[in-house]
């Protein structure tokens, strides 16, 4: 079969719903699409870690303290379900890490923003992984079978997350002035970044006619953005924090909330690296590790000696 | 070595979990680890942080073989059109219980 015929086998398998398995042929771009964007998620699970791991030790009570361990353990689960993923298109895990330490592959941009208050917990809890789960639960139904089976799984998980972020606002919303101001103050900073976090509106996506037709997204940008809008701004109005958008209305013809611009200047720097927290993140990344070398040498020669032994 | 930190990977190992005793072992993703036990203690943390396992399989990915999806067609056929292998091929009479 020459390659024509091998595409439109492939498309045809994808337009029927059949998932796409490691072994099966796909197009060259089609696995270098994947590989991009899995190792790209898998690389926002692991850099995801470290706003939240800033308030472990800081957390304002024991429950609150294990609820975000076990929270930042489950991200750092994610992403090697990710890379697990990933590896399955043929990319190794050590170059896959590599691109992340020089700075080469990309994560998301909402992890470059600093966590500054205990609200800030609340606050990325409740719209970071609202939003991530939009766009998840999307990622349930993609064409290639493993990613499909990690989202599932983490979609799973995911929904303590969410949860857990809404309560701090609700104990926060419902408390002292300061501690008012404090979750209003998180959610001024945070609403905006969590709105890019669905990428560039539908026109200025570059990749995303052909992955709506591998079908590797299902929904568009702008599709789920909205839907994230239309679901939070009632649960802000329960808390009864304001929303920092003057242009925040229900829109009864619609059934949709109308809505102001993203500053894209904004999310267009901190992609190229210029955010607030791009140069730390990969600092801290690096750090751990480097540290972490010996520990992995040290276990690569115990298994060895191990082996060696049960030879003898 | 082709990456910039000069870093190769741990084996990658191919894990397994039986949800339930009773139930088969079900393949649910990969991982690296330097050796079988730190494989199935990766495992336990990567794959049952909520009570998902009952017991764990691990083994090298490089150990495991797989048909090829690209003769699926001729090498799944023998089984096509052996109909007689199901109950349903065959005529019973009228009024026969519990067969």
């Amino acid at each position: 079969m020459d390659e024509k015929q091998l595409e439109a086998g492939f498309q045809a398998k994808v337009d029927a719903e059949q998932k796409i398995e490691p072994k099966d042929w796909m197009p060259a771009d089609y696995r270098k699409n994947l590989v991009r964007q899995i190792s790209q998620h898998a690389h926002s699970e692991i850099v995801g870690m470290l706003p939240e791991g800033n308030w472990i030790t800081r957390a304002p009570n024991l429950r609150r303290k294990t609820v975000l361990l076990a929270k930042v353990q489950d991200e750092a689960g994610h992403g090697l379900y990710l890379y697990s993923a990933a590896e399955s298109l043929g990319a190794a895990r050590a170059d896959l890490n590599d691109q992340l330490l020089t700075g080469k592959a990309k994560y998301s941009s909402i992890f470059n923003y600093p966590t500054l208050t205990w609200a800030d917990i609340g606050a990325v809890g409740w719209l970071v992984d609202g939003a991530a789960i939009m766009n998840q639960v999307m990622l349930c139904r993609t064409s290639y079978g493993p990613y499909a089976r990690a989202m599932v799984r983490i979609c799973k998980e995911e929904s303590f997350h969410q949860r857990q972020g809404y309560e701090i606002m609700c104990v926060l919303a419902k408390g002292t002035p300061e501690q008012r101001e404090m979750a209003q103050d998180a959610l001024d900073r945070w609403w905006w970044p969590s709105l890019m976090m669905f990428g560039p509106s539908d026109a200025n996506s570059p990749h995303s006619a052909q992955s709506m037709k591998w079908k590797i997204k299902r929904q568009s940008n702008d599709e789920l953005r909205q839907t994230f809008i239309d679901r939070t701004v009632p649960q802000a109005d329960f808390l009864g924090l304001r929303i920092p958008d003057d242009k925040l209305k229900w829109n009864e013809a619609t059934k949709h909330y109308d809505w102001g611009e993203i500053d894209w200047t904004e999310f267009n720097e901190i992609l190229k690296g210029n955010g607030p927290c791009n140069k730390e993140r990969l600092e801290a990344r690096n750090k751990a590790h480097d540290e972490g070398r010996w520990v992995r040498e040290a276990a690569l020669a115990h298994a060895a000696k191990q082996a060696k032994k049960q030879a003898a | 070595m082709s990456n910039e930190k000069n870093e190769t990977d741990f084996p990658l190992w191919e894990v397994f979990i039986q949800s339930k005793r009773g139930l088969d072992h079900k393949h649910v993703g990969s991982l690296h680890a330097a050796d079988a036990r730190m494989a199935i203690e990766n495992a336990r943390d990567v794959y049952t942080r909520r009570g998902e396992g009952n017991s764990i399989w691990v083994v090298l990915a490089e150990h495991l073989h797989a048909s090829r999806p690209e003769d699926q067609g001729a090498f799944f056929d023998p089984a096509d059109d052996k109909v007689y292998r199901h109950p349903t091929f065959y005529v019973m009479p009228e009024g026969v219980k519990h067969i």
